[in-house]
């Protein structure tokens, strides 16, 4: 292979890991340098990169991934259960077995496109949700949630003569995956899920998807039988969802029907918008603000609150207060909602196009003969 | 097929709209090599009976036989490979991409077939197609605009991009609706030399077109659509002094 990756391309992969290897460093002062919360940076990266694989790059908006990442859940907790507490085995099968449940509601969810596919994908998601709420409770323990016991069989541990004491708890290799191993462990994959969605991008498959997004009808008067490559996507992006899903089983083993949920689904809509729709790197922005102001947010109550506007006259803080408080805890989701209109109606690109038109600022300012320079495509 | 040198056969076709008959009984044989072109007033049906060729409606009777193969019921990607390419009356391109990546799609569409699963390649390792489409694009003029935007090109350059778009797969048979609308006079010219050169290399073309000058300098047999119907078909010598078709459509302009 002559050209393995263009120089940009490289960069950005290099400038991308050091950014999330080193973020216990730089996220300290953000108040968000604890592993719990930086795993679920890199889970929610993971689940956000796929999405945009079949939203950003093919442009088919889907309303259920959710239930991928509920099923990569799920699939890992089993294995934990049934074969070893290794992590490996567990994300291979979540991968695996979401990839084929994305086969299944992908062929039928693509013999539509448009609202009506994104309508498809909502129901099948919802029935998938209530499937595990109740019907299926044999396999997902139903509102309780699917968890690890001590009775659980574990064949594979059983026959190499592994034994544990006190709770089981996932690991690799006998290594314990709590604190900081956790986080450079899930870290570790969603660098390779930037890596591989970056090469899908740079492809000729890559190519074609966006080439479908564009002008589905040229596609196939080109020759092109679009239907393969959408499911392609589709299955691709529920792969990734089931990874990120299998990735929150392993930091905290327990499986729940509600991370099947539209609102679930919907978030990684949300974070793919406002991160920028098609780029790469902008859905795990995107993602890594809704968790951060998720978890600043949502743990604010009113006398946090009363304490933060104490300076001021006691009725105006009183009122203040009472205003606030409808946007933080359980409301933090009004802020998130007002946060998203504000960024669809004034950066229709998400943040990237936030960051581009600074860019294109600073190189205005900086050649001023830039203004005549031909119209070239958006960097990615 | 009474005609060994016939590539393209529709036979009999009707095509019905609710009520509208928008083509009736059209039978038509285009022979190898040669440039057929289908003239008529507006609405008259051109446009419809280049979509039941390639796919994108089916007729309500008759069949279209492409070499040997019946169109009639195949996919539009399945008949594009069997080496069908069309220029749409509205440009159809990828807007959204380069004018590069817009004539290496349809090239890497010829060298790989309808679907596979390259995703592990570079788009830049490409070097073969990248290199087929500058030149495609050198050939129509516009190698300068390559990477520009293609919903960024004028009404002419989408037309003449779509072109090279077709072109770059080396079809068997090449359909334009109306290749020069939108073009100045220069632009058209040079399509109609571009159109000319294929055409020496035995490219078999349909051309729908209402400039009469593109159409005489180009045609070596011409069909006069009306009202969905074939009213006069021969030689452009034979079409002109067909006083049918002076009433219905030559009339009206001269
Ligand atoms: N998909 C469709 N559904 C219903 N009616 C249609 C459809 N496509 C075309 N028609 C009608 O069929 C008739 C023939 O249309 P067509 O586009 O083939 O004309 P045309 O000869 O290409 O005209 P023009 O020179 O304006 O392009 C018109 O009356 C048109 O309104
Ligand atoms: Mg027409």
């Amino acid at each position: 292979m002559p050209k393995f990756m263009s120089r940009n391309d490289l960069l950005l992969f290099a400038g991308f890991s050091l950014v999330v290897l080193t973020m216990p460093i730089w996220l300290a002062p953000f108040g968000a340098g604890y592993p719990d919360l930086l795993q679920r940076f890199m889970i929610f990266g993971i689940f956000a990169v796929g999405f945009n694989i079949l939203f950003g790059l093919t442009g088919y908006l889907s309303f259920g991934h959710a239930a991928f990442f509920g099923v990569g859940s799920y699939a890992a907790v089993w294995s934990f259960k049934l074969l070893t507490l290794d992590a490996i085995p567990a994300m291979i099968f979540a991968v695996v077995i979401s990839g084929l449940f994305a086969l299944v509601i992908g062929f039928l969810c693509l013999r539509r496109s448009g609202i009506y596919f994104s309508i498809l994908t909502l129901a099948f998601a919802q029935m998938s949700y209530n499937l595990a709420y109740s019907v299926l409770t044999p396999i997902t323990n139903g509102e309780t949630g699917l968890q690890l016991t001590l009775s659980d069989p574990r064949v594979i541990d059983a026959a190499v003569g592994q034994g544990f004491v006190g709770q089981p708890v996932p690991n690799i290799l006998g290594q314990q995956l709590s604190g900081y191993a956790g986080f450079y462990f899930c870290a570790g994959f969603l660098i390779l899920a930037f890596f591989i969605a970056q090469r899908i991008a740079g492809s000729p498959f890559g190519m074609m998807l966006k080439a479908i997004k564009s002008n589905q009808t040229r596609m196939q008067f080109t020759g092109f039988n679009t239907r393969p490559y959408a499911l392609s996507a589709f299955v691709i992006s529920g792969m990734y969802a089931g990874l990120a899903g299998a990735l929150l089983a392993v930091t905290d083993p327990l499986a729940g029907a509600e991370r099947m949920q539209w609102t679930a689904s919907g978030e990684v809509v949300l974070m793919t918008i406002l991160g920028g729709v098609g780029t790469l790197v902008g859905p795990v922005i995107g993602a890594w603000i809704i968790k951060y102001f998720e978890n600043i947010l949502s743990a604010l109550n009113d006398n946090i609150l009363a304490r933060f506007w104490s300076f001021l006259p006691e009725g105006v803080a009183d009122v203040l207060v009472k205003v606030t408080s409808k946007f933080v805890g359980d409301g933090w989701h009004l802020t998130l909602g007002l946060a998203f209109v504000i960024v669809v109606i004034f950066l229709p690109g998400g943040i990237m196009e936030g960051v581009r038109r600074v860019a294109g600022l600073f190189r205005r300012s900086g050649s001023s003969g830039a203004k005549t320079a031909p119209q070239t495509q958006p960097a990615e | 097929m009474a005609n060994p040198n016939v590539v393209l056969h529709v036979a009999d076709v009707h095509k019905r709209f609710g009520g509208l008959h928008a083509l009736s009984d059209i039978d038509l044989q285009i022979e190898e090599g040669k440039t057929h072109a289908i003239i008529g007033p507006n609405g008259a049906g051109k446009s419809t009976l280049l979509n039941v060729i390639i796919g994108k409606l089916a007729p309500s009777s008759g069949q279209v036989v492409f070499d040997g193969n019946v169109l009639t019921g195949k996919k539009p990607y399945q008949i594009n490979q069997l080496g069908i390419a069309r220029v749409f009356q509205t440009p159809e391109i990828f807007a959204d991409l380069s004018v590069l990546h817009n004539v290496m799609i349809p090239a890497l569409a010829k060298r790989d077939g309808m679907f596979t699963l390259n995703m592990m390649r570079s788009l830049e390792s490409e070097t073969g197609i990248r290199a087929k489409a500058e030149h495609m694009l050198e050939d129509v003029g516009m190698l300068n605009r390559r990477d520009m935007l293609a919903g960024s090109l004028s009404r002419g350059d989408k037309r003449r991009m779509e072109l090279a778009m077709c072109l770059i797969q080396h079809p068997r048979l090449l359909l334009l609706d109306e290749p020069t609308a939108g073009m100045s006079r220069h632009d058209t010219n040079t399509t109609i030399e571009l159109l000319k050169k294929i055409k020496a290399r035995g490219m078999t073309k349909v051309i729908i077109e209402h400039d009469m000058h593109v159409v005489f300098s180009l045609a070596d047999k011409i069909s006069v659509l009306a009202q969905g119907r074939i009213i006069a078909d021969g030689t452009p010598d034979q079409v002109r002094g067909n006083p049918k078709v002076q009433e219905a459509y030559l009339g009206g302009a001269h």
